[in-house]
């Protein structure tokens, strides 16, 4: 230890330091509108995982929960109730709460299932363009066929085998794995061109030929040789893919086959208050509709924005 | 230069016999089919022989595309040949099928590529990349003896050893090819095959790679394979010369006697085309025409379009490699009738 500190203090400097000197930071610096999209989204995410201890309610709890607390309207309106600062459900859980905690499984969802389809892409991608000939041809043409059919239409496909398999408590159980089975499912296409794509230029550059002739396997080459040469673009699709997922499981909860009422998700909180829009109660599905929409709108500009700091040609 | 050595070793220590590597560039199958277009094959190195001895360098010249980029990938199997063999002490390559087979013989070849930019992963810190093939080969598991080795390597090849923290980005052109030297001599090869190592450097820092180069083989006793289309490079550090020309080799020859009497019309050609500051005004033949296109190289000897001396029989037949009086083997009908002009000495001062 001491002789690596002795070496050469200069020339390494720590990588918080080297992260504040980088183009990246400097083009985040200077762009307010990615600056408040990064306080939103930092918001959305605290408010979110931190819910079961800064929550005002558990709205999970059914101890906790009057009926007789059932459609209170907003605090600022005549008939508010301070407990409830966005007013009650139809049956009488704490909007706030509900929000905080369906975002919490929203962005859960959300994460695993780009987590999962990342995970397949890439190594499909690197595979792919590294064997080249009859298994590229192959995967890529599965990746087409699968491009044509939208990615709703697989995760409901998914979702009434499972639902048909299982029966419902189990289902019920397992909603949270088969929605993010289902989304990772549809979005492993996009990672995988890309990892292809670049993939194809990677392999024939001479770093991989020496690899080669050095001996060294061509798993290891794939993963730790060519991987970290083509992550960059696939933490943007990341990025933006994140909050399409997030709009994908909230499409699919809204339709009714996504996370049961038990365990709302943004989605299902917009579809149960639905419901009550034309009788009056607007708050139910507005609140929860108005966080899916700033969550998805911070988390995509600052997709867009690492995008183009990532790209040189755009700086 | 090493006498001892190879009077007791007569066994040259890799051969490569009618070695053929074709790249089948046809257009796709329903274009072949539907527009009749027919298959095509370029001959990217065309039945070339020759032996390497232990603790020589071998250099193969020409103009570009004419395979001898292909040659070096084929002896480091990077790829396979369609046709020959090349033998490693006596042990055909080709049957060695499986990865625990080969190993024990690939540890013993490294290649050095021509563009340090590209060689060196650039998410990789300098100390990994030198240790990837004692990693790989297993040839040392302790890290602290990995690490002391690789210090061990940067200090050989001019490096210091806190240069193994840093990344590849930090260094310059010559710097990065001391560190592709040192990962090829860190798995204690015998053999290295060297595909235009200094042709993306400086001038001055050529000749401080070349002679790093030939330092370590003395150190070392390595034998070299050497790729080049500088003429002046070669003759610096090559024992013997092979010239190629459309997959095949010419001519090949001592340095000194390929220097100063070359045989092969090509050859001659070459090193009239090398400029010198002692503006001789030494008359030369100019490099005429261009090299044919390989998919459908010329009948006969390939060079026949552009040789002044190509008679009717250049033109029908394919010349063999022969002996030639000053030793050379020469693969030229004109040369072997004897009705070439003798060849003029090139003054190999002027190199570099």
């Amino acid at each position: 230890m001491a002789t690596t500190l002795d070496s050469d203090p200069k020339t390494t400097p720590g990588l918080w330091a080297r992260f504040l000197d980088s183009d990246i930071f400097y083009s985040f610096r200077r762009s307010p509108l990615t600056i408040a999209a990064a306080i939103v989204t930092v918001v959305c995410f605290a408010g979110a995982f931190l819910a079961p201890w800064i929550a005002p309610h558990n709205p999970l709890d059914l101890s906790s929960v009057d009926l007789m607390d059932a459609y209170t309207p907003p605090v600022w309106m005549a008939e508010g109730n301070p407990r409830f600062i966005l007013g009650t459900d139809d049956q009488g859980r704490d909007l706030l709460s509900a929000i905080m905690y369906g975002a919490r499984i929203s962005l859960i969802v959300g994460f695993c299932s780009v987590i999962f389809a990342m995970a397949l892409g890439i190594t499909l991608g690197l595979v792919a363009g590294y064997a080249g000939g009859a298994i590229d041809s192959l995967i890529m043409r599965i990746a087409d066929v699968q491009l044509t059919f939208p990615a709703i239409l697989i995760a409901l496909l998914i979702d009434g085998i499972v639902r048909a398999a299982f029966p419902r408590d189990l289902h019920d159980q397992l909603a949270l794995y088969v929605l993010i089975f289902a989304i990772g499912l549809s979005y492993w296409v996009q990672y995988a061109r890309t990892v292809r794509g670049s993939t194809l230029v990677e392999k024939n550059r001479e770093y991989v030929q020496a690899a080669r002739v050095i001996g060294v396997r061509p798993v290891r080459i794939l993963f730790s040789h060519i991987l970290p040469n083509v992550i960059g673009p696939v933490l943007v699709i990341a990025t933006i893919n994140l909050a399409l997922a997030i709009i994908t499981e909230a499409t699919l909860s809204f339709l009714g086959v996504g996370m049961p009422p038990t365990q709302p998700s943004l989605g299902t909180l917009i579809r149960v208050g639905n419901d009550f829009l034309f009788s009056g109660e607007w708050w139910i599905t507005l609140f929860p509709g108005v966080a899916l929409v700033t969550m998805v709108l911070a988390v995509n500009l600052l997709g867009d924005w690492l995008r183009d700091a990532l790209n040189p040609k755009l700086r | 230069m090493n006498d001892a050595m190879m009077s007791t070793d007569e066994q040259p220590l890799l051969v490569a016999q009618d070695l053929a590597r074709y790249f089948d560039v046809s257009p796709p199958w329903l274009n072949r089919v539907i527009e009749g277009q027919p298959r095509q094959i370029l001959r990217a190195v065309d039945g070339v022989d020759f032996a390497i001895r232990r603790g020589e360098t071998l250099s193969l010249v020409g103009e570009s595309g004419c395979g001898k980029s292909t040659v070096a990938r084929l002896i480091v199997g990077l790829y396979q040949p369609t046709r020959g063999s090349i033998m490693f002490e006596g042990v055909d390559l080709a049957t060695l099928r499986t990865r625990a087979q080969a190993a024990p013989i690939r540890r013993r070849f490294q290649m050095i590529f021509q563009d340090p930019y590209a060689s060196l992963n650039p998410r990789w810190r300098v100390a990994d990349i030198i240790a990837e093939p004692i990693r790989t080969h297993r040839l040392m598991t302790d890290r602290a003896a990995i690490r002391c080795r690789v210090d061990e390597l940067l200090r050989q090849v001019g490096l210091s050893p806190s240069d193994g923290e840093k990344y590849p980005h930090e260094f310059s052109g010559g710097q990065r090819q001391r560190i592709s030297i040192a990962r090829a001599l860190s798995s204690k090869p015998d053999f290295l095959v060297c595909d235009e190592p200094t042709s993306a450097l400086d001038v001055s820092v050529q000749a401080q790679i070349l002679n790093l180069m030939k330092d370590l083989q003395r150190e070392l006793g390595l034998t070299y394979l050497f790729i080049s289309h500088n003429l002046a490079v070669v003759y610096h550090i090559s024992d013997r010369v092979g010239v190629m020309y459309l997959g095949r080799l010419v001519e090949l020859a001592d340095v000194e006697e390929l220097f100063a009497r070359p045989q092969h019309p090509y050859t001659r050609m070459l090193l009239d085309a090398i400029p010198d500051l002692e503006m001789t005004g030494r008359p030369r033949t100019p490099v005429a025409g261009e090299v044919p296109n390989p998919i459908n190289p010329p009948a006969g000897c390939a060079f026949h379009p552009r040789c002044p001396w190509a008679n009717e029989r250049c033109t029908r037949e394919r010349p063999e490699m022969k002996p030639a009086p000053n030793g050379a083997l020469v693969a030229c009908h004109a040369v072997e009738e004897r009705r070439l002009p003798p060849a003029r000495a090139v003054p190999p001062g002027s190199p570099i």
